[in-house]
Order: C-alpha cells, then structure tokens, then sequence
C-alpha cells in the first residue's frame, strides 16, 4: 500500500474510531468493536509503515498540496513509524483490557472515545513536521488523559490529577512560548527548514533563549527530575489498565519530541543544553530508582520505575553518538512494551487478591503460578536480565556510555541497574513468593485480560530474540535523526533550496 | 510600542507565576491565564508590529503584517479556552460535591 496513505490511516482510523464510539455510547459492545477495530486499523497501518520506512526511507503528506516550509506536513521516517506501532500495540491491549475490566463508571464517562483521541494524539504528535503542530498534539493528548483522570476519586487522587494537570499546563505554555520565539527569530517552525536555518546560525544565544524552553517543557512531560512528581502523585491512583496506557504513552511521546527536536532539529555536531541533560538524565535514574525501592505498594514501585527508566533513555540522547542514539530508539520500544505489560500484570494480582499492596499479597507463586510467570518475563526484561529485551537495551546504552568515556555515566547505569533488579525482587519475594495472605482468588482473572498481557509478554520475548534485527531498526532510525537528508529531501523536496543565514540583529 | 508589549508581558507573567504558586486551586487558574495571555502576546509580538498595515497583499509594494503569528494566536486561545473551560468544570465540581 501507498505509504502516503498508511500515513493518513494510522492518524485518521483513531480520529473516526472516536466520532464512531462517540455516536454508540448508549450501545457499549459496538462501540468497542469500533474502538478496538479503529486502534488495530492504525496498528496495522502502523506497522506497514515501518516496513516502508525499514530501509531509511521518508515518507511526507503535504496537506492541501501545499509545498513545505509554507504548508502543513505529516512525516514518517522509522523512529515515528517504529513509535507509532509499539504505541498502538500498548493501546490496543491496555483498551482491550479496558474494556473487559473497568467499573462501569469508567465505561459510563467516555472511556472509550477518551482512549482513542487520546491515540490519535499520540500518532498525530509522531507523524507531525512541525513544531506548532507538535504542541497542538500535545494539548490534544493532554486534554483526553486530564479528561480521564478527572474520574479519579478520593482526596490523594485528586490532588495528584491536579498535579498533573497544573505541571503539564505549565509546560505547554513554556513550548508555546519557544514556539512563538523560534518563529519570530526564523521565520519557520517546519522541522526539516529549521534545521538547515539553525545549522548556519553563527549565534548561540539566539539558538539557546529558546531552547531553553522548549528543553523544559519536554523534561516536564517526559517526567526528568526534578520535574518528574506530578508522576508519582497521579499515576499510582489509577485504575491500572488505564494506568498501563498512560505509562506506554504519555512520557514516551515527551522522550520522542526530546529526541525528535534535540537530536535532529537542532543538532549538528552537538546540541544546546546536552551537558544539562546530561545531568538531570543521571540524576532522573538515580532518583527514580530509589523512589521506587522505598514505595510498599506495586502500583507505586511501578510509577517511580517509570522516572528512572526515563533517565536511561534521557542519558542515551544526551550522550549523543550514533550507538547511543540507537540504544535510546531500541531502549524506547522495549519500555513502552515491558512498562504497560508489568501495569497490567498488576491488575491481574489485584484482582486476585485484592490488592497490589506489598503486605496485603502473598502466595501468589503457589496460588496462580501463571501469573508469576506472566509477571516475571516485564519484570526480568525490565531489571535487564538477558535474553529479554531490557538486557540488549542496556547492553548498547552501556557500551555506548564506556566508548565516550563518561565513567560516573557507566557508573550509574550499572548501579541503577542492580536497584531495578532489588524493587523487582522486593515485589516478586512479596507478592509471589511468602506465604499466602488470602485463601482463594478474589476475582477470576479476565480471560481478556490475560490474553492482552500475554500478547505483550510474548513482544517482549521477541524483542529479546530478535534484538539483532530490531537493532538494526533502531540504528537505521538514530542515522535518520542524525544524518536527516532523506527527511530533508521527503519534507522540502529534492534539491531543496539553501536556507537563509540568519543571525542576531541589533 | 515594542517596549511597552515587552513591559506588559513580563508584567503579566509576573502576576501569573505569583498566582500560580498561590494557596488555592482557583489562584491556579488565574495564574496560568494570566500566563496563557501573556505567551500569547509573545507569540504576537513576535511576528513583529507594524501598525496600519494589513495580513493581506491588497496592493503590491504596501507594507504587510505577517499573518502566520496572528493564526498561531488564534489556535493558542481557542485552545487556551477549552482548557480553562475544562479546569474551572473539574474545579466547581470537585469542590460541590
């Protein structure tokens, strides 16, 4: 199929799949038909994008036909594509699960057409060309979890949605804000145009003012300290099938956008603030990691692993070679996957004891062995045990941090590393491994349920086993973002013209 | 007038910062409206002023405003909008009940 149109599909299906779900509320079983059918629509599309994109190639849809720096653009180089499968992936299960499990409440208050908007952003924001768009994709996606989360219930709930609302509000006016500077001072915000326009600036203040801002509304949604605690305060009171989605997605898309505008819009040799990243990326690990070591509940352990797993991928971009840059990519699909899996692992054990409370669980090793065993393949993958995904991942960060000589870097990769491993341990002696607590199961598990973390148990298998050819993947899109002449080529067209030199007026 | 938009800028994201970081939930809201306005007339100054000159070509050679900014503002406060609808929503309703 035409790319171009895969493109249109993967954004369009979910938008559709909305209005469709909107028009069906009093009628919840076609309304999830339609809200399944549209995700796994933009799934497929999704992953025919990545076939298209394998060997390096840019696809771009030029709205109305209107030519680049001037019209609106929808691209798709391998990082999007590959972002967009994985998202969609996560989507489609966390949905499923969703819509077997949720209290009627949820299914009650829009849940599902919720979901896909909330989709649709996230597919708008990895196929968008240009940094207005980019933050109109974001509100978008903002504006359907704020909606979601306003369901939260209890006083600890909500004043950790306001949290997240507040912060994430705070942060879209500071890109807003860099969006209108970077315009006044180009004259563009087309992607691929102002990277040629910033690759001959000859000021670095000029450069620099405003991204500054756009470097802290990014570390606000993808949640670096010490920005991350609108985190830890939300994402623990959520149901955790709508929990697993927000992990997947939210701060992910912040990383893609870090990743989408540091390391190719406004790089050429290095990057302004790459030192800062630096920085805040090791501290985010470290913090996150010891957050997640002194929390007693898995939904809280969960959340601060998410801060921490930040970090890595912060760090692979911030160190900003080639190898780096693809363990960043291969680190970002792996995580999303493990990361909803092990949430919705958590609704399973909640389900069958009640509770995912450390104290409250037990036994669960000898009462439902399945479940430890669908338990152990996010949570070995995630700590990095090989031959799961999460080991290949920080394998290459590893090698990438040793071959730039950053010895407290490695230093911290290693250590953080073992902590991951001891939370990890910390929930499975707990929750699988004592005695146990309960006499039988609460619940009988959601056949649905089961089989949607299933699916991503098995991703996340294959991740491991074929982590050869998805690296390749991975090394393929990170030369996309650092060598971006196809990208330029696809966006403006071939023989693009030479970009004016801008510098600072008195 | 470059000079007195600078000066109302930064007045107004002064005043949307304290308010920000203010007690209540409803200081909050202010706040960030007052900041919502307050990028807003970046973005538009940053499309750069001249006065008594249309977004429009009407005749060649005629001084013209750049329209892309005023469109970019348009967007922010439709958005802008939604979202403090949607904030003051969740607020009254968590406080009534």
């Amino acid at each position: 199929m035409n790319p171009d149109l895969l493109i249109l599909l993967a954004l369009l299906s979910p938008f559709v799949g909305a209005l469709g779900c909107f028009a069906t509320l009093t009628r919840p079983r076609i309304a999830a038909g339609i809200a399944l059918a549209s995700v796994a629509l933009s799934l497929a599309a999704g992953i025919g994008l990545v076939a298209a994109c394998a060997g390096g190639s840019v696809h771009a849809v030029h709205a109305g036909g209107w030519s680049a720096p001037f019209g609106i653009v929808l691209v798709a180089d391998l990082f999007s594509a590959l972002m967009l499968a994985v998202c969609q992936l996560v989507t489609l299960a966390a949905l499923a699960t969703g819509i077997a499990v949720l209290p009627e409440r949820w299914r009650r208050r829009h849940f599902l057409p919720l979901v896909l908007t909330l989709s649709t952003a996230t597919c708008g924001a990895f196929l968008t060309g240009d940094l207005f768009n980019l933050y109109v994709w974001f509100e978008v996606l903002l504006l359907s979890s704020f909606a979601l989360m306003a369901i939260l219930r209890g006083d600890a709930g909500r004043s950790g949605a306001w949290r997240y609302v507040l912060l994430n509000l705070v942060s879209s006016m500071l890109f807003l804000g860099a969006a209108g500077l970077i315009y006044g001072k180009t004259g563009s915000l087309n992607f691929a145009d102002l990277h040629l326009r910033f690759a001959n600036a000859s000021d670095p203040v000029l450069v620099e003012s405003s991204t500054v801002l756009l470097f802290g509304s990014f570390a606000i949604k993808s949640a670096l300290l010490p920005f991350a605690f609108w985190l830890p305060a939300s994402y623990p009171h959520l149901p955790p099938a709508v929990a697993a989605l927000f992990a997947g997605l939210l701060t992910k898309v912040g990383l893609y956008a870090m990743f989408r505008v540091f390391g190719m819009v406004f790089a050429s040799e290095s990057f302004p603030h790459r030192d800062l990243l630096l920085i805040l990326a090791v501290a985010t690990m470290v913090g996150g990691v010891l957050g997640a070591v002194s929390q007693g509940g898995m939904r809280g352990i969960l959340s601060f692993h998410i801060i921490s797993q930040v970090g890595y991928m912060a760090v692979a971009l911030a160190l900003f070679t080639p190898l780096a840059i693809a363990a960043g990519i291969f680190y970002l699909v792996h995580h999303i996957v493990v990361k909803a899996n092990l949430y919705l692992v958590t609704g399973l054990v909640e389900r069958h004891s009640g509770s995912s409370e450390l104290e409250n669980t037990g036994g669960l090793m000898r009462s439902a062995p399945w479940m430890a065993a669908l338990f152990a393949v996010p949570a070995l993958s995630l700590a990095g045990i090989p031959p799961l995904s999460g080991f290949f991942a920080k394998f290459m960060l590893l090698r990438a941090s040793i071959e730039t000589g950053g010895f407290w870097v490695t230093v911290a990769i290693v250590g953080v590393g073992l902590l991951t491993v001891f939370s990890m341990l910390k929930i499975w002696s707990a929750a699988f491994w004592s005695a146990p607590k309960t006499a039988e199961a609460k619940q009988k598990p959601s056949p649905t349920a089961v089989a949607a973390s299933v699916v991503l148990a098995v991703v996340t298998l294959g991740l491991g086993l074929g982590a050869g050819s998805l690296f390749g993947l991975a090394e393929t899109a990170a030369s996309g973002l650092l060598e971006p002449q196809a990208y330029l080529d696809a966006v403006l067209g071939s023989g693009n013209p030479p970009a004016p030199t801008i510098t600072a007026k008195p | 007038m470059s000079v007195l938009l600078a000066m109302t800028i930064g007045l107004l994201v002064a005043a949307g910062l304290y308010r920000l970081l203010g007690p209540g939930r409803l200081d909050a809201i202010v706040g960030l409206i007052l900041l919502g306005q307050a990028v807003n007339l970046g973005i538009f100054a940053a499309g750069r002023l001249r006065h008594n000159a249309p977004a429009i070509v009407t005749e060649p050679m005629k001084p013209v405003t750049d329209p892309l900014p005023q469109a970019l503002v348009l967007t922010a406060i439709v958005i802008g909008f939604g979202i403090i609808a949607f904030l003051l929503t969740l607020q009254t309703r968590s406080s009534g009940k």
